[in-house]
């Protein structure tokens, strides 16, 4: 029976909404409310049997359902002990001051004091409510801040539809190239802000990592129809290799763990001492090369031949520039 | 029949609301229809039911005598000044940075406790224009399936017991904590708490967390040591600063990733390449990063990283062939 919980929870802010503001249109409140209008007229319908205790004549919450029903707009009277929504729960408070404070911490110095000014005011309404709050910390780092108007450029552009040219370094192949793009969305995950788009250059569905984002001027170029083009399900990471990639068997020792976090195998098979081995699609095989070069003798190659001959080429020639 | 219980509670609401005093069950009981047809039991399963309902929404129900004098009859009330949102009187451009601060999170579960908020503020006569204002919006997110249950016992101050995956470890090990709160870093979120089965401070990754989050049944069962600072005992999150300083050759048209943190500096080069001065941290990652560029870059100084490139090449070289 929660259906009246929440009614109830609904009509003790729309009571005082609509006294704030004399009238309101069902419409309005319908949006505000997150409910369809119909749903706010049978909340009304439920206010009107509702009053002061016995329910006699005057008792009653006045509701104009002429008004409602031929205007479209709400009107209630004779409701003054409700005049003020109920008081912010803990997890209302905590949550809105945590996202004031990632608020302060990412604007411009000029709008601090007003993000300041906000959170004080509302802490104080929260009253103990808010305390909840001082037990959530959301470090800011220089990183974040330096993204924060690239964020809301590509933001704006996702918004307006409009293309974007960006310079993009990519660090498998080691190369920044500057390309078109149609922004789709912005998105987090493993702790990485992205922009997802279609890249003309690639003439496919890409992520791109904001901090490897060097330049991003928005065009006046609206983006492409891309028809059934969706945003991909980030649930399973972000590494997503086509099936039509080769395998490559890994055995990682306990240092290189992280390889299987950060790009979910195939298949793996824990091993005594903490060693795991892995099957992971790779596609691209100078990434690869490139990863193992880094792991060193922290990761053995099981197979296929050819990569170990790359990697094994790969070291000979570096070690040249030693000689 | 829930038209008839959302009657049913928000009459209950409104009598304890607007008593001056404590209400008594049998007063309260004459009052609300349901009550009056109900029989004796029947009524008292649905009072207990519909005050539990009530204080769920956060509504908070007082329990006191009515007569100080026949202290066994008991009587409840709401007390206005708990039940009300105090005024709170915001300025355009504050009322503005409201409307944005509830766009933050992206996270379900706190997206909708923001939206709450808002509705209560704007049914206090708060009206949000987020246009008043243009500005970098901040976006936090909570990707991780422990993160709800660490915010609930974080903020009921509720000792849980998880399973744990230390970095670089098959094992998943139970673990016993006091969450003292909820840390964001780099996108990714930690608890800080006390472990009482290693009875000292300890910081968890929720990405590590592996399988349910069990809240213990009792909430409130402990206090967040007085002066706990979380910011200061997630510091050892921050990656060491890149303070030293080595000096790499660059094959140009390359190390572009490398060239980011470096600067060009005085010294021979030999054709087609650029001397660099390169800020680290630490001389193993530094290694790491060079040995990822293979034959594009080349370290000369500082002599361990020097060292320990070679080194590394010269292992791979010979296990590979």
């Amino acid at each position: 029976m929660s259906g009246a919980r929440d009614q109830v929870g609904r009509l003790l802010a729309l009571v005082p909404y609509i006294q704030a503001r004399q009238e309101v249109p069902v419409e309005e409140a319908a949006r505000e409310f997150g409910v369809k209008p119909a749903q706010i007229v049978k909340d009304l319908n439920v206010l009107w049997f509702c009053g002061l205790p016995g329910l006699g004549m005057g008792d009653l919450i006045d509701v104009d359902m002429d008004a409602v029903q031929g205007e479209g707009v709400i009107r209630v009277s004779n409701v003054d002990y409700l005049r003020r929504p109920l008081r912010l729960e803990s997890s209302e408070a905590a949550a809105l001051i945590v996202a004031l404070r990632a608020l302060r911490d990412s604007s411009p110095t000029d709008v601090r004091p007003i993000v300041d000014r906000t959170l004080a005011k509302l802490e104080v309404a929260a009253g103990d409510a808010a305390s909840a709050a001082a037990q959530v910390e959301v470090r800011t780092t220089a990183r974040d801040v330096a993204l924060g108007p690239l964020r809301t450029r590509l933001a704006d552009a996702v918004s307006a539809g409009r293309q974007v040219r960006i310079d993009y370094y990519v660090p498998a192949r080691d190369e920044s190239t500057a390309r078109v793009v149609d922004p789709m969305r912005l998105v987090t995950a493993q702790g990485n802000d992205y922009l997802e788009a279609w890249c003309h250059l690639a003439e496919d569905q890409r992520l791109f990592r904001l901090d490897r984002i060097s330049q991003a001027d928005v065009l006046d170029t609206p983006v492409d129809d891309h028809g059934d083009v969706a945003p991909r399900d980030l649930a399973e990471g972000i590494f997503r290799p086509s099936e039509h990639d080769p395998y490559v068997d890994l055995l990682l020792e306990p240092y290189a763990r992280w390889v299987a976090e950060y790009y979910p195998p195939e298949s793996s098979e824990e091993l005594p001492g903490g060693r795991l081995r892995m099957r992971l699609r790779a596609g691209d095989e100078a990434w690869l090369v490139r990863l193992l070069m880094r792991l060193g003798s922290e990761v053995t190659v099981e197979g296929p031949p050819e990569i170990s001959r790359a990697v094994h080429r790969a070291a000979t020639a570096a070690l040249a520039n030693y000689m | 029949m829930t038209a008839r219980k959302s009657e049913r509670l928000l009459n209950l609401l409104i009598t304890l609301l607007v008593a001056r005093t404590y209400v008594a069950k049998a007063r309260i009981r004459e009052v609300i229809e349901d009550y009056q047809d109900a029989n004796d039991e029947a009524f008292e399963k649905m009072f207990e039911r519909d005050k539990e309902e009530l204080r769920s929404l956060g509504i908070p129900i007082e329990v006191g005598h009515v007569d100080r004098a026949f202290e066994d009859e008991p009587g409840y009330r709401i007390e206005r000044s708990a039940f009300e949102l105090p005024e709170i009187d915001l300025e355009p451009e504050e009322a503005a940075v409201i409307g944005l601060a509830a766009r933050v999170w992206q996270h379900a579960g706190l997206a909708s406790a923001t939206s709450d908020a808002l509705v209560k503020l704007k049914a206090a006569g708060v009206s949000v224009d987020r246009a008043a204002l243009d500005m970098v919006q901040p976006q936090l997110t909570a990707e991780e399936p422990a993160f709800e249950p660490f915010w609930e016992a974080t903020r009921t101050r509720t000792a849980v017991t998880f399973g744990y995956r230390r970095n670089n470890e098959a094992e998943v090990i139970t673990r016993h904590l006091q969450p003292w709160g909820v840390v964001s870093y780099r996108g990714r979120w930690y608890v800080v708490g006390h472990d009482t089965d290693r009875e000292a401070t300890r910081l968890f990754r929720l990405s590590r967390v592996e399988g349910p989050v069990t809240l213990a049944r009792r909430r409130g069962t402990y206090d967040v040591p007085e002066g706990t600072d979380l910011r200061a005992v997630t510091s050892t999150l921050a990656p060491a600063r890149a303070d030293r300083t080595g000096v790499v050759l660059v094959r140009q048209g390359a190390g572009f990733g490398l060239r980011r943190h470096s600067d060009p500096v005085e010294g021979d080069a030999p054709e087609g390449w650029d001397r660099l001065a390169v800020r680290y941290a630490a001389a193993g990652s530094l290694a790491d990063e060079i040995l990822g560029y293979g034959a594009d870059v080349v370290a000369l100084e500082p002599p361990e990283v020097h060292g320990e490139v070679v080194a590394r090449l010269r292992a791979l070289a010979e296990v590979a062939s």
